[in-house]
């Protein structure tokens, strides 16, 4: 929902960043106010995943220029779990397994390390088992999803949701998703979706990192910008979506040198 | 030079040996006359034997070892915290010796049945059919100088019989207490699972001072047809302790060895499994993990024998290793050339906590067959930057995300160990051990 009124949650300017000295972001440019949902569209090695990467503070990346705030803050200054504790949140395209530890047990601790950086009583097992239960409806989990190791062997579609579960726990400002739909069939797709739906409101934004339209069907976004070799190269509304779908992201290139070329 | 010292400390392990009681079991005598001589013959193994390369035992011989005679007067309120909830039978071994005012008969509806859960010293005359026939018979002497010790003192011990169709449900307990400076034991265990029965044991080695002394144990378990047998392995020795052992199981047709090994304990430590899978359809899970730090050593040696078709096998073996603490791990799976689709996994898995930190690991495949699916590997670490980054990513500190991903890592084991109540134990021992803040 875009509001001319609301704050300004993130800015992003001219960030350049490097993975074993080779660029890969070559100065974005993205403003992101509350209540927002940007959709960050492009192919493979456009560098969208970076981005999303390097906004959590991902530590193969260095950046080498521009400036990201953050509520004001030099997003910078914040190691990776400073920023998930102020309210970034990144979900994963390829979450990770952790055999030996509890789902529930996982999740508390993240959700405790949450409750004490903003002054909040933590959750003893019994309490945090309701809330979870409550949170799991929404992405109509099954309850053995806690018993069972963080991830392990979960299929793609129950690790998604695994991922959004974790968000609605987290409940952060900005929940960046690198390619959540990836991986899913059109059920879960729908169900992730709509848990995505239901945790947007007007005080926290979403940035959805996506190769296709498909998941833009469920959620719709208020911007769409359109990556290709490290930049933003194009910006609209929820068409551009429907437009690259129909066109393929040639169509982009296609009328960018043309452009160029008038 | 060296080699006449070692082996002389050893024959001096032998000492009281010959005041021991002349078993009415004339195997026993046999096993024990044939293991002195055993002794006798064989040199402690240094770093040049192929099977000893990477542990140096020799400092078992700067300490003169003397066996107990009898066992210290301990109360149950002296070890009780060792007890299990689930394991009301019991058998409590002090020092080696067995301690009847400590250990608990099994339910009286199991010992009608036909279940002997007794010390091998007092065996009645029914069950010496079956101890003649394996007692002794699935641990080669040869070679093997430490299995020959333990059976030169073969006497008390722990003797478990479940016979056909007879399922156990709660878990035998045998707990092992060390209690004495510079003493030897020799802990002896033989299970014989008949046909179509069903058991668990947790084998437990624990003391209660941190003192310098040796256990060396022997175990045999006998799988029949059919049947199910859950081993737990937990090695708990002081830090000072050298351990030593050797475990051999033996599985017929269709049946199943489940196995969860620990080692925290022991300054330094060899556990030797040996799983002979005889008939076909047998499976088995073998896995492990040690837990060392400061200047531990924990060997492992497994050899798992595929001798008939369509036999399973999976072991994953971890090792967690902090400081200067160096672990072995020698896995070796043979196929043999009738073992036709045989199915065999191995992995060893280590994590190395500190630049200090050492391990010795080499898996081994040896297979004759040809229609076969086996895979095994081995990998060393630190812990995955990507497994860090997810956890510092929900919000979790650096060393949080440390701690819990080395927990896990050993936790991946634990979890496999089928007693609740010793899971939340040694889940606890290795939730402080991995605690960094």
């Amino acid at each position: 929902m875009i509001d001319q009124d609301s704050k300004i949650l993130l800015e992003v300017r001219g960030l350049c960043a490097t993975v074993n000295n080779s660029e890969i972001l070559k100065g974005i440019d993205l403003t992101i106010k509350s209540g927002e949902i940007h959709a960050i569209m492009g192919t493979n090695g456009s560098g969208k995943s970076t981005l999303a990467k390097v906004l959590a503070g991902h530590t193969d990346y260095e950046i080498t220029g521009g400036t990201v705030d953050f509520e004001g803050k030099n997003l910078f200054d914040l190691a990776p779990e400073e920023r998930a504790r102020a309210g970034i949140f990144l979900g994963f395209q390829y979450p990770i397994e952790i055999p030996g530890v509890a789902n529930n047990q996982f999740l508390r601790l993240a959700f405790n390390t949450a409750q004490v950086q903003q002054n909040k009583d933590e959750l003893d097992p019994l309490e945090f088992d309701d809330l979870v239960r409550e949170k799991m409806k929404l992405l109509e989990m099954n309850p053995d999803f806690l018993d069972r190791s963080v991830n392990e062997n979960f299929s793609g579609g129950e690790k998604k949701r695994n991922e959004i579960l974790q968000m609605s726990l987290l409940d952060p400002k900005i929940a960046i998703l690198d390619e959540t739909d990836s991986g899913l069939d059109i059920d879960a797709l729908r169900i992730v979706s709509n848990g995505v739906n239901q945790l947007a409101n007007k005080d926290n934004a979403t940035i959805l990192v996506t190769h296709y339209q498909r998941m833009l069907n469920y959620i719709v976004p208020d911007y769409v910008h359109v990556m290709e070799s490290g930049r933003i190269v194009k910006t609209g509304g929820k068409q551009l979506a429907l437009d690259l779908e129909k066109h393929g992201y040639d169509w982009v290139t296609i009328e960018k040198t043309a452009a160029v070329g008038a | 030079m060296s080699v006449g010292t070692d082996s002389k400390s050893l024959k001096g392990m032998l000492k009281g040996q010959s005041q021991l009681p002349i078993s009415p079991l004339e195997r026993i005598n046999q096993l024990r006359s044939n293991a002195v001589n055993q002794v006798n013959a064989l040199n402690l193994p240094t770093k040049h034997d192929e099977e000893w390369r990477f542990t140096d035992i020799s400092p078992l011989t700067k300490i003169s070892f003397q066996s107990a005679r009898e066992a210290s007067p301990l109360k149950d309120s002296d070890v009780e915290h060792f007890y299990l909830t689930e394991a009301v039978t019991r058998l409590v071994f002090i020092d080696g010796v067995y301690a009847p005012h400590l250990s608990t008969q099994i339910a009286e509806p199991f010992k009608k049945s036909g279940v002997v859960v007794s010390n091998l010293a007092a065996a009645s005359s029914e069950d010496l059919a079956a101890i003649e026939s394996h007692l002794g018979s699935h641990t080669e002497l040869q070679d093997n100088i430490f299995a020959a010790l333990n059976t030169s003192f073969l006497h008390e011990g722990a003797l478990i019989i479940v016979p056909q169709n007879i399922s156990v449900e709660a878990p035998i307990h045998l707990l092992f207490i060390a209690t004495q400076k510079e003493v030897s034991s020799h802990p002896r265990c033989l299970l014989i699972a008949e046909s179509n029965s069903r058991v668990t044991v947790i084998e437990d080695y624990v003391t209660l001072r941190e003192e310098t002394y040796i256990t060396n144990a022997v175990t045999e378990f006998v799988l029949a047809d059919s049947a199910h047998v859950n081993h737990v392995r937990i090695q708990r020795d002081s830090k000072e302790a050298f351990h030593i052992a050797n475990c051999s199981v033996s599985l017929a047709q269709n049946s199943n060895y489940q196995s969860v090994s620990i080692a925290f304990g022991a300054r330094i430590s060899r556990y030797n499994l040996s799983v002979l899978l005889k008939g076909e359809g047998a499976e088995c899970a073998a896995d492990g993990l040690a837990l060392i730090s400061n200047r531990q050593l924990a060997d492992t040696h497994a050899c798992i024998d595929h001798i008939k078709p369509h036999c399973t096998s999976h072991q994953l073996h971890k090792c967690i290793i902090d400081d200067a603490a160096h672990a072995v791990f020698n896995g070796k799976i043979i196929v043999r050339p009738d073992a036709q689709l045989t199915n065999s996994t191995q992995s060893n898995r280590n994590l190395l906590l500190t630049s200090k930190a050492r391990i010795d690991t080499k898996p081994q495949l040896e297979i004759f067959a040809d229609d076969v699916k086996c895979a095994h590997g081995a990998t060393i670490g630190q812990l995955d930057n990507e497994e860090i980054f997810y956890l510092k990513s929900r919000g979790l500190s650096e060393v949080t995300a440390r701690d819990l991903l080395t927990y896990a890592f050993g936790a991946e084991v634990i979890e496999r160990i089928p007693v609740a109540s010793l899971k939340l134990r040694l889940e606890q021992v290795v939730h402080k051990q991995t605690q960094r803040d």
